[in-house]
């Protein structure tokens, strides 16, 4: 079930899931799903606002869900809205619903880094979304991810965006001081790539690149861990037979140039880059590895959520709203106009628009169709951080014993952005774990040990 | 004679600039249509893999987009997108701030090293480790310990450039003429106006040749900070730029960076100017 779902669907259940990936009512629809850009309907901001708040009062009538089904299937969605607002003050309970708890703190800094994984954060400023919540917020562009985080815990960001393993890698006091960090939500699903320089057109076997170099963002990121467990199932061991780099994104399309490297798994617009300067191709999608995987997310430090929750929950509110509306197809092509100046992302809008929208050149001449290339959702699964830490401990960034679920429960807010989408009329899940497959190979968050003993390469301990 | 090979020299300068220009715009020229593509698939290329366009920007480009920025020196966009007047504004306060610091320490503590052999001898293994470290390597160590970007910027720009002029304080502090300092102490002069009045006349040319030194250092390392900090400065420009892979903003911010440089050292050539004494 989608975050962003329709109460007043009559065909469709609240509470079963009837296709993989939770988003349709059947199975069939969900292969519908990948040819037409997004099973949601559009609808505007004020719409959705309304229609937040009414699906909440009748999923509060209707508490059986079958009981729902066959009062909407009888009198029809349009009326059984009209006849609840007769009686319910929709409109008065909406503006409501807008103006919870006065923010402690209006001005704060968010900072990010240039690249499409931001968008929901970069967006909220231009489109309004951190305005309609009551903060004046300033979005602030980073030199990189260990700039990004020293700057975030010498508080001069209040918040800021980073890769997913980040939070988990200070709360654990991985080259920093332990600091307890938290992740209120996701920014992006897939959205990511291998992109090889165009000499190794022919070489599209990973079991061929031994003594490659690649690059990738950071030590703590998701780009690692897809690249070096895509290396391994093909047989290759990141740690002897390639060699590694963490490179800043716009030097990896110049490394790929000037043949430093032979590749990257790198954040989208930068692999989009390579292939529109003609020095790389896109030799997969990251969502080839794990269709769904996180990237991005948005972090800030426990002291600011104790401090000012108010605000943390305003900012919170912002980033879900603004991930919301990213999460649409038909919106992707002004998000990316929005976000090109140089003021943000400072990128070519063609570049941009491709790695959004997913129609998009492969540097090899032909134009592929993916609108799935990358997705918007901010549900923080606990799950994630927990195949997250498998991960760091099967490349020797974790040494000893780590209680799994405790960690992702610290560090991934699930229940309470769960709390806070349920406030907001959204459809939060209502598990905080998921299993899911990385290249077809199931992963349990119940057994995360037995998950990484049934690897054969990793880092000997 | 003087004014022929002044001319001769200008010739010369503008030639060789003619050249260098004609060399680079040839080198650029970029290789016309590369194979065939579907027009659909082009639209989604650059021009760099749909005309041949050099991937280095020739100077026609530069001229072209240093014009743009010219017009408008000081627009300002939001926090991140400012005027070329507005980012150098920030560079040079910042640089004012850490050279200024790093003068007021650097001149008494030269003074003293260079009155005093003992604390001359005691100091020097450390001045001699920290002169050589670069900016970059301070960087990570200072925003850790100060916290604060904006400070830790000012902090590397005051570490690299107190050296030179530390050690040319001392050095001309020290050089100073034995016999105008026994003619002071003969006519009983006292300590303090034999410092302000006999010593720091005759250093001052070395002095101010270190201060010389310290601003070109300055200014270099403002670029490498602000590069690493970010916000604001024409090292954040370069940076920014950089991003989205623009040589030909590089370009004119480099162009820039030199001209600004070249200013700063020639004001205090002037000032070195108007203390050098006839011996």
């Amino acid at each position: 079930m989608s975050t962003f779902d329709d109460a007043f669907d009559a065909d469709r259940s609240l509470t079963r899931r009837a296709c993989a990936c939770g988003l349709h009512r059947s199975a069939a629809e969900h292969d519908a799903a990948a040819a037409t850009l997004r099973c949601e309907p559009a609808e505007d901001e004020e719409k959705r606002y309304q229609g937040v708040v009414a699906s909440a009062v009748i999923r509060a009538m209707f508490p059986h869900d079958a009981a729902r089904r066959a009062f909407l299937k009888s009198v029809g969605a349009s009326t059984a809205l009209a006849a609840i607002a007769q009686f319910f003050p929709i409109k008065c309970a909406t503006e409501a619903f807008a103006d919870a708890g006065v923010p402690e703190k209006k001005d704060l800094k968010v900072g990010f880094i240039p690249i499409t994984c931001a968008t929901p954060i970069i967006m909220a400023a231009p489109l309004g979304f951190y305005a309609k919540h009551g903060l004046n917020v300033e979005v602030v562009k980073t030199a990189g991810w260990a700039v990004i985080r020293d700057k975030t815990l010498n508080k001069e960001y209040d918040a800021a965006h980073m890769l997913a393993p980040m939070p988990l890698a200070i709360s654990l006091g991985l080259g920093s001081n332990p600091i307890p960090f938290t992740v209120p939500a996701i920014e992006n699903i897939n959205g990511q790539g291998i992109t090889l320089s165009i000499k190794h057109k022919e070489r599209r076997d990973p079991r061929d690149w031994k003594g490659m170099k690649f690059a990738i963002p950071f030590d703590y990121s998701m780009h690692n861990y897809l690249l070096r467990y895509y290396l391994a199932e093909h047989g290759i061991d990141p740690d002897t037979d390639v060699q590694l780099r963490s490179v800043p994104p716009p030097e990896m399309v110049a490394n790929l140039r000037a043949d430093n490297i032979d590749g990257f798994l790198a954040p989208d617009n930068i692999c989009q880059r390579a292939i529109y300067d003609g020095v790389g191709f896109m030799h997969i999608l990251s969502k080839e590895i794990w269709d769904g995987h996180p990237c991005c997310s948005f972090a800030a430090s426990r002291e600011f959520i104790t401090t000012s929750p108010n605000s943390f929950a305003a900012l919170t509110r912002a980033i879900v709203d603004a991930t919301a509306y990213a999460s649409k197809a038909e919106n992707r092509k002004q998000i990316a106009e929005v976000i090109a100046p140089a003021n943000y992302i400072n990128a070519p809008v063609t570049v941009l628009e491709q790695s959004l929208t997913g129609t998009y050149a492969d540097g090899l001449g032909n134009v592929k169709t993916d609108p799935k290339r990358v997705d918007f959702d901010p549900f923080p699964w606990q799950s994630f951080a927990v195949w997250m830490l498998t991960q760091m401990k099967r490349w020797g960034q974790i040494k000893g014993d780590v209680d799994y679920k405790q960690v992702a429960e610290q560090v991934y807010l699930a229940t309470d952005t769960r709390k806070l989408m349920a406030e907001m009329g959204l459809m939060p899940p209502n598990s905080s774990y998921k299993s899911f497959s990385v290249m077809g190979k199931r992963f349990d968050p119940e057994k995360p040990d037995d998950y990484l003993n049934s690897f054969k390469i990793r880092k000997a301990t | 004679m003087s004014v022929s090979l002044r001319l001769r020299a200008a010739i010369l300068s503008i030639a060789l600039f003619a050249a260098f220009i004609g060399i680079w715009h040839l080198a650029t020229r970029g290789s016309g249509q590369v194979g065939a593509m579907s027009p659909e698939y082009a639209k989604l290329m650059g021009l760099t893999a749909t005309q041949g366009k050099s991937a280095m920007p020739g100077p026609l480009d530069v001229g072209e987009q240093l014009w743009q920025h010219l017009q408008h020196p000081f627009y300002d966009k939001g926090p991140n997108d400012k005027g070329l007047g507005i980012q150098l504004g920030y560079s040079m306060a910042r640089v004012g701030l850490g050279y200024f610091l790093a003068v007021i320490v650097a001149i008494p503590l030269g003074f003293l090293i260079g009155l005093s052999p003992l604390i001359s001898r005691a100091l020097d293994p450390f001045i001699q480790i920290l002169k050589p470290i670069s900016p970059l390597a301070w960087m990570p160590l200072a925003l850790y310990t100060i916290r604060d970007s904006g400070l830790s910027a000012i902090f590397v720009i005051f570490i690299c450039s107190v050296w030179p002029m530390l050690l040319n304080t001392a050095f001309g502090v020290a050089a100073v003429r034995r016999e105008w300092i026994n003619v002071a102490r003969t006519l009983e002069v006292g300590a303090w106006r034999r410092a302000f009045t006999v010593i720091l006349p005759a250093a001052a040319p070395t002095i101010l040749t270190g201060m010389r030194i310290s601003i070109g250092i300055a200014w270099l390392v403002i670029v490498a900070a602000e590069m690493l900090v970010g916000g604001t400065g024409i090292g954040y420009f370069v940076w920014n730029e950089w991003n989205n892979l623009s040589i030909t903003n590089v370009i004119i911010a480099i162009l820039l960076i030199g001209l600004v440089g070249m200013l700063l050292d020639q004001i205090l050539a002037r000032c070195t100017r108007l203390v050098t004494f006839p011996e």
